[in-house]
């Protein structure tokens, strides 16, 4: 799997590309990751064609807050690529990728509901696992694990 | 005609929906119009928990996920945490664990069958399925003590060693079992009622699938031959010889031609991982995430203290992510870690097969007739608590 065209076409956007047990990882800014994910989904030597997985990750207290981590897998190749973006805890709001990746749906609305991160031009951002009248997001550090009164 | 639409709930509490899984159809006389699949009622907060856990404590969480093949999801949790930890298992409990695994998922197929036919209105299947069910789940009983939840593998191997009744267990089943799969395929297969349920029924081709994140029987019963046993094997899978079961329609009767097939090539690929089975030890004493041997505890202080350290602290891996996915009867079941390096996960994301799968519902059974909705969901295979966690 050869990264560097990827590199190249978005520069500045891409941070630090780490491998950990032959797992690769990006890291890449808010901003880019639609036109990223497209880039990825759509290059021919890439082709990563299928989502596997999207999850919120809370770092709290550490700094930035979140990182929304993107598993994508290529059914014609077999790679796989991990994509990380870090979101501040301020305002964690990041471009949906259901454009890119129908499957991405679900998924984001699961990390809305369970981390509060709210996804641009989601074409029905609610929450999916909680009630629709639950207040807070579970999977938050700050969330405590047991116990009745509201956080 | 009216205009106006009737709204109509399917579950929580319907014996088709397979579980607590509420769908809103909006019906036009018995025309799906839309429909809007409710899920959560059965959240259990599992991920949350799992933070809260030693990475030991959160392999019977597993169990709790998909548990019509708890198994599978032990194994992709070990497999994950191994990863972390860059443990090498010992080939004999590669095999074990493969064995396992595929009649894991025979079992799982079986309950499927059953069900799905019995949703159809044929009633027969459903005992001879739990019949050969029954006998699968008195090999997990004889050997984990469990039937459901059996909790056998350990990270580093298994919890203990197989004894020959497995062995001649699994051969027993193996030995009959072809025959038995020729008996539900005389009452299905080709029988009319039944093509006529599910032929044309719910119909996703390989490229809707992809773009919804489908996989397993689903994704290759519309064509597709991915299947992660053969595409990044894992348990020793690349020694084994089967068929990857295939269809051509991606409709609600070639996702049942190719579970049935699977079935078949299930028990093969465990036939052989019993009788090719390596000597050797069954799990990696000298690692640090491995409790070591129970005889041990009784002679040695330093076995002791190790003992009561992994029980009440756990290890620590490194510092470090990994995301492993091995086959499950569903699909792509993937486990997602992040370690801080402290004893306990900082994240813990399951990848649940069912959880995609049914998102491809509403494509699905738009346009179709209500009596359709049951055949579509039944032909998903999900299990909620795995889809609600």
């Amino acid at each position: 799997m050869n990264l560097d065209a990827i590199r190249e076409r978005f520069g500045g956007a891409i941070g630090e590309v780490t491998v950990f047990r032959g797992e690769t990882s990006l890291t890449v800014d808010r901003d880019s990751i639609a036109s990223l994910c497209k880039a990825l989904r759509d290059e021919e030597a890439l082709a990563f064609d299928f989502l596997s997985d999207l999850c919120g990750v809370d770092r709290h207290p550490a700094s930035p807050r979140f990182l929304v981590v993107y598993h994508l897998f290529s059914t014609r190749h077999g790679h796989r690529l991990r994509v990380k973006v870090p979101l501040g805890g301020e305002d964690p709001v990041i471009d949906s990728v259901v454009p890119v990746w129908e499957t991405a749906d679900w998924h984001e609305r699961e990390c809305f509901d369970l981390f509060g991160i709210r996804f641009r031009n989601h074409p029905d951002l609610r929450r999916i696992l909680m009630p629709e009248d639950f207040e807070g997001h579970p999977l938050r550090k700050d969330f405590p694990l047991e116990g009745t009164a509201k956080p | 005609m009216s205009a106006e639409t009737l709204s109509l709930n399917l579950g929580p509490q319907h014996p088709s929906t397979h579980g607590v899984l509420r769908v809103v159809l909006e019906l036009d006389g018995e025309t799906v119009v839309s429909a809007r699949p409710d899920i959560g009622f059965l959240h259990r907060g599992i991920e949350k928990l799992a933070e809260n856990r030693t990475y030991h404590q959160i392999i019977v969480l597993t169990d709790r996920l998909d548990y019509l093949a708890a198994h599978s999801n032990n194994l992709a949790y070990v497999m994950a945490v191994e990863k972390l930890m860059a443990i090498d298992v010992p080939r004999r409990a590669q095999y074990v664990r493969a064995a396992l695994a595929e009649l894991q998922r025979i079992a799982s197929h079986l309950f499927w069958l059953g069900t799905h036919a019995h949703d159809l209105g044929a009633m027969t299947p459903l005992f001879y399925a739990l019949r050969e069910r029954e006998a699968l789940m008195d090999i997990f009983e004889s050997l984990a003590g469990s039937r459901l939840t059996p909790s056998f593998l350990r990270i580093g191997g298994l919890a203990a060693d197989i004894d020959d009744g497995f062995v001649e267990a699994v051969r027993s089943f193996t030995d009959t079992f072809q025959a038995r799969v020729d008996e539900y395929e005389t009452l299905l297969t080709e029988n009319p009622i039944w093509k006529y349920r599910t032929k044309g029924v719910g119909v996703l081709d390989a490229s809707d699938c992809i773009r919804l994140g489908i996989s397993g029987p689903m994704l290759r019963g519309a064509g597709q031959a991915l299947d992660l046993r053969k595409a990044q094997p894992y348990c020793c899978y690349d020694e084994f010889h089967f068929e990857i079961p295939v269809g051509t329609q991606g409709d609600v009767y070639d996702r049942y031609l190719v579970r049935i097939r699977e079935m078949r090539e299930s028990a093969r690929i465990a036939r052989q991982a019993v009788e090719g089975l390596p000597e050797g030890g069954w799990t990696v004493p000298g690692s640090p995430a491995v409790f070591p041997a129970k005889g041990d505890l009784k002679q040695d202080i330093t076995a002791v203290i190790r003992h009561f350290g992994l029980v009440m602290e756990g290890f620590k891996p490194p510092v470090g992510e990994v995301y492993h996915a091995i086959e499950s009867p569903r699909g792509e079941l993937g486990f997602y870690i992040v370690s801080d390096g402290e004893s306990r996960p900082l994240r813990l994301k399951v990848r649940p097969p069912s959880f995609v799968n049914l998102q491809g519902l509403v494509k699905m059974v738009r346009g179709r007739l209500l009596a359709d909705v049951v055949a579509v969901i039944g032909a998903v295979d999900i299990v909620l608590a795995e889809v609600d966690r």
